[in-house]
């Protein structure tokens, strides 16, 4: 136990839960890749490069230069950055109908994919009108309450 | 921000979501009856991962539409969860040295198959939802096995994980034990709930803008985003949702007209039946939806035509009837044939439907005549039926 423990790192019921969990994705693995073998492996194990080699270094950059101009005040930052966010996702999740790339979608549903496009950017407009009028809200508050704490001047 | 316990909290939805999307996947592919025949079947070297295929039932007849509206729609929905589960472990990803240890050395080689296999399975199916089918192959099989790849990394990254995740979210974590802490943060932006809170306003979006596919009308108006969402194709009766329309698939008016037979086989010979013939029959009314593999769905419609089980009487099955190949006018697309199965066709409210909602079907939704069973996918009801052979499925 000792030796394997020094040789492997880990304890027995590891490697054996190891050991079925790659012979199971092995048995199900031989099935997927029947086919255009190495364009799936691609596929397969490029998802996972693309995203953290590409996906998260890009928005981690976007996400430090959208911090730059707010650096005086650096909590104003997400009125800025969670709309974004959140239209962002919705573009990368929706890319092949919003930009109209999914040509089957007309012909088989008999619905247009004009409405995407729009729609997208109307929930984009939302999202900010909504920041914005979180933002108002919030200043005004802490102006009362500034004003509030201060001693009154007529007294 | 970035810590253990924001990938905890992720990591605890992530189970609960991810388990319903791997069982709803099974029912779907049991749904399909694959075991049946081989025309159902898109992924036949499936050996034991079949292994808990059942008779898929008949009722209650909306069952696929719940199972398959949920597994598109939480998946959906926990897009922004994975993602961000994704993030929050990113420092692992550049962890020195590469592997401690041996042990250490196949786990990360699982956590690859565990996110590739995660994207992979949110891709493929994001993708085939919008018809972009981009991915390499049919989407049947690699969705089905890609499920199995990563189920099994999911399992193994459970056990090891869980015990850890549930015990940090009861008891907390010093944060000098805090692998996945930044070492010396920037100044702080935004708080650990506030993050959680932005994940969870993302999925709120998302499922804003979704769940009304499985609905009809107004409901349906609210999908902003989802394919299948906003105005139905079309108005009246036949206004409701189109899986593939007639121009589509290639089948033309010429072949629809009053030239058109519905050829039934079975041990009494082969019958040819015209559309008046069969309007002539008893006439058998079901109130039932379209569900799609897409996740998608109508309302129940009002069909109204002849049972099958008075079909399989006039092919020659007086009494408890068999299954029954049906096969379309339709040249193109994976269920041009289909096989249903003793139960389908017994049940009184499965027909060969040749109107909807009080009106003749419209040529996209199967005119002159389609098939409707509960329960069953979309697909497996078959539109432009042109022969239905009882008792032999091939």
């Amino acid at each position: 136990m000792r030796v394997l423990r020094r040789w492997y790192g880990e304890g027995p019921l590891h490697l054996l839960l190891m050991v079925s969990s790659f012979a199971l994705a092995g048995y199900a693995g031989v099935r997927l890749l029947d086919g255009d073998t190495l364009l799936i492996l691609v596929w397969f194990v490029g998802a996972a490069l693309v995203h953290d080699l590409v996906l998260v270094p890009l928005y981690s950059a976007a996400d430090r230069a959208l911090r730059v101009p707010f650096s005086r005040s650096p909590g104003l930052v997400n009125f800025v950055r969670v709309p974004l966010l959140l239209s962002g996702l919705l573009l990368l999740m929706w890319f092949p109908l919003i930009t109209r790339h999914a040509e089957r979608y007309e012909p088989a549903s008999g619905m247009s994919p004009d409405r995407f496009l729009g729609n997208w950017l109307l929930i984009t407009a939302a999202l900010f009108a909504v920041s914005a009028s979180w933002l108002v809200v919030r200043t005004v508050r802490a102006r009362r309450r500034a004003t509030k704490g201060r001693p009154s001047a007529s007294h | 921000m970035r810590g253990v316990r924001f990938t905890a909290v992720l990591g605890v939805v992530l189970l609960a979501g991810i388990t319903l999307l791997f069982v709803t996947g099974l029912l779907s592919y049991a749904a399909y009856n694959p075991d049946l025949a081989a025309v159902n079947d898109k992924t036949p070297a499936k050996g034991l991962l079949g292994f808990y295929l059942f008779d898929w039932p008949t009722g209650p007849h909306w069952l696929y539409r719940l199972t398959q509206g949920l597994h598109v729609t939480v998946g959906i929905v926990l897009v922004p969860v994975l993602l961000a589960k994704l993030w929050s472990v990113v420092p692992k990803l550049f962890a020195l040295p590469p592997a401690r240890s041996a042990g250490h050395a196949l786990e990360r080689c699982s956590v690859l198959l565990l996110v590739g296999g995660a994207l992979f399975q949110f891709v493929t199916g994001l993708l085939n939802i919008q018809l972009e089918y981009l991915f390499p192959g049919s989407f049947y099989p690699l969705h089905f096995y890609g499920a199995w790849v990563f189920f099994a990394a999911f399992l193994i990254h459970t056990f090891l994980k869980l015990p850890r995740a549930l015990r940090v979210l009861r008891r907390g974590l010093p944060a000098a034990q805090d692998e996945l802490a930044s070492p010396a943060p920037a100044a702080e932006t935004v708080s650990r709930r506030g993050a959680l809170a932005v994940v969870g306003a993302g999925s709120l979006l998302l499922l804003v803008t979704s769940a009304g596919r499985s609905f009809d009308g107004g409901v349906r108006q609210t999908a902003l985003l989802t394919p299948r969402g906003g105005a139905e194709p079309g108005t009246g009766p036949n206004g409701f949702q189109i899986n593939k329309t007639a121009a589509h698939v290639g089948v033309t008016p010429a072949e629809t007209g009053a030239d058109w037979r519905l050829t039934v086989v079975g041990p009494a010979g082969e019958t040819q039946l015209s559309r008046a013939r069969l309007l002539s029959m008893g006439q058998h009314s079901a109130a039932l939806p379209i569900a799609c593999v897409e996740g998608w769905s109508t309302s129940d419609q009002w069909w109204r035509g002849v049972r099958l089980r008075d079909l399989a009487a006039l092919a020659g099955f007086p009494e408890d009837p068999p299954g029954v190949l049906v096969e379309s006018l339709q040249r193109s697309g994976p269920f041009r044939s289909v096989a249903l199965r003793d139960n389908q066709v017994r049940d009184p409210r499965s027909l060969l439907a040749l109107a909807v909602n009080g009106e003749d079907l419209s040529p996209d939704h199967g005119f002159p005549a389609r098939v409707i069973v509960p329960a069953a996918p979309g697909v497996m009801n078959t539109k432009w039926v042109s022969r239905l052979t009882f008792g032999e499925l091939r």
